[in-house]
């Protein structure tokens, strides 16, 4: 039997409420659908499955907030799958019993004996949706998310003009809170070093220029879809920095690349694009445009907030020169990408006016040495200033 | 399309870009950007949205004109005609 855990979706995230199941006992369960949204500090996040199995059983009620690692579901897996098996990484994060959380205190008021999920209750207040009109779909009649949506999405043609469902997103104190709880966990238990190098960008900008003069608008590409491919050849010739510490250096297979994403609210989140090496530029161009309105809106995946083996941080255009980053554990690095300016630059003894960037490497002494670092900017440089290789 | 309705066209796609602006308070010649707090991302689907609304192209080389309010007037009045 497998036990389906709460997954950690980041090194600040100590406990998450699971909101909605998605999937009833007796259904069969494919890798990556998606078995329940958990309600995080980061926002709604959906859970997949990554084996096939049966839902046997579920073991955490709608509403109830539970430690990360507490075992959720028990799944009956397909036959020659019968190992027991961990769903997401678990690591290394507090297990302390969460006191609020008391699953059987349920509301006993005539409003409260509809049949109705916390997470479609709480849309449906957020919306204005009358939850007496409405028919539930979900087990033995219950109220769930999607007959909110259907609701909201009726309404919205009634009234022709159309309505917007609310995600509920999380409050800027919240992810204020994760990214503080994150950050100061890294401070404290990581030895940082730091290492930086300058990188002539011509030839990338001028590539970047040619790819994008005979592309329609929407399929342009931004220079962070450059960077992402190049860190993903670097780290596949510099692995010990795509890895995780746990009470040593444990290398990964896959290169998941997080990218920070700034909140107009408010602080960050840090979406990953899974096995960014294996894509070409164009390819990890639609994941951006696919994740970062996803991120902003709060309704990223599971397997995107828990599954990066390395981030990156970039400034962009017309911002500051250079910035060092700050691990997010339990990853060994993070790459800094400053803004691109036009500095005085010697290439081949000539002194000339040109685009230049400053990249920067924070590694995490415990795991690696300077060495392999400077090897790694070395590679970046390499990768960055021939994107036709990309 | 007339000089005003271009400038509501392009304060609704501002908006829509950085809900919490008010992009009709902007100075002519301040960075859109810079004033308004857009980053390269979201600089890149006001773009592609100036595009798709006025059906227009705007080719890489003409960024550096969708800089400020009056360089952007200007020169999607030239476009659209």
């Amino acid at each position: 039997m497998i036990r389906f855990k709460m997954p950690s979706l980041g090194a600040d995230m100590k406990d998450g409420t699971l909101a909605e199941w998605r999937k009833q006992p007796g259904d069969f369960l494919q890798r990556g659908d998606i078995i329940a949204d958990v309600d995080t500090q980061k926002g709604l996040i959906e859970i997949e499955v990554f084996s096939e199995g049966t839902l046997e059983k579920l073991l955490v009620q709608e509403g109830e907030k539970v430690p990360v690692g507490t075992v959720l579901a028990l799944i009956r897996p397909v036959k020659g799958h019968e190992k027991e098996e961990e769903e997401l990484p678990v690591t290394s994060v507090d297990l302390h019993p969460i006191e609020e959380a008391k699953p059987s205190e349920l509301p006993k008021s005539t409003k409260e004996r509809i049949k109705i999920s916390p997470l479609a209750r709480k849309i449906a207040e957020e919306n204005h949706v009358d939850i007496t009109q409405l028919k539930g779909t979900g087990p033995e009649g219950a109220i769930v998310k999607a007959d909110i949506e259907k609701a909201v999405s009726k309404k919205g043609k009634e009234e022709a003009e159309p309505i917007d469902l609310k995600p509920v997103p999380p409050s800027v104190e919240s992810i204020r809170m994760a990214v503080a709880a994150a950050m100061s966990r890294s401070n404290r238990e990581i030895p940082h070093y730091y290492l930086e190098k300058r990188v002539d960008m011509s030839n990338t900008l001028e590539w970047l220029r040619e790819a994008n003069k005979n592309r329609p608008v929407q399929k342009r590409l931004l220079p962070l879809a450059v960077y992402i491919k190049a860190v993903a050849k670097a780290l596949d010739e510099v692995p010990d920095l795509n890895a995780v510490w746990d009470n040593g250096l444990v290398r990964k297979n896959e290169i998941n690349i997080g990218f920070v994403v700034s909140l107009r609210s408010g602080g960050i989140v840090v979406p990953s694009i899974l096995q960014a090496d294996s894509k070409t530029v164009d390819e990890i161009m639609d994941a951006i445009n696919d994740i970062i309105p996803r991120a902003r809106a709060f309704r990223l995946r599971s397997s995107e907030l828990s599954e990066s083996t390395f981030t990156i941080s970039s400034i962009g255009e017309g911002g500051a020169d250079k910035v060092y980053g700050i691990i997010y554990p339990p990853q060994v690095g993070i790459a800094g990408f400053g803004g691109i300016s036009e500095q005085a630059f010697a290439v081949n003894g000539m002194l000339g006016i040109h685009p230049v960037m400053d990249i920067t490497l924070a590694g995490d002494h415990r795991a690696t040495d300077g060495l392999i670092g400077s090897r790694f900017l070395g590679a970046l440089t390499k990768y960055l200033q021939n994107p036709e290789n990309l | 399309m007339n000089q005003e309705e271009l400038k509501n066209t392009v304060f609704q796609l501002l908006k829509n870009i950085a809900p919490e602006t008010e992009p009709s308070q902007l100075m002519p010649d301040e960075s859109i950007r810079e004033a308004l707090n857009i980053d390269s991302y979201d600089a890149l689907q006001f773009i592609v949205a100036l595009c798709e609304k006025l059906d227009i192209d705007i080719p890489e080389e003409d960024y550096g004109k969708t800089r400020s309010l009056k360089s952007l007037l200007e020169y999607l009045s030239s476009k659209v005609g």
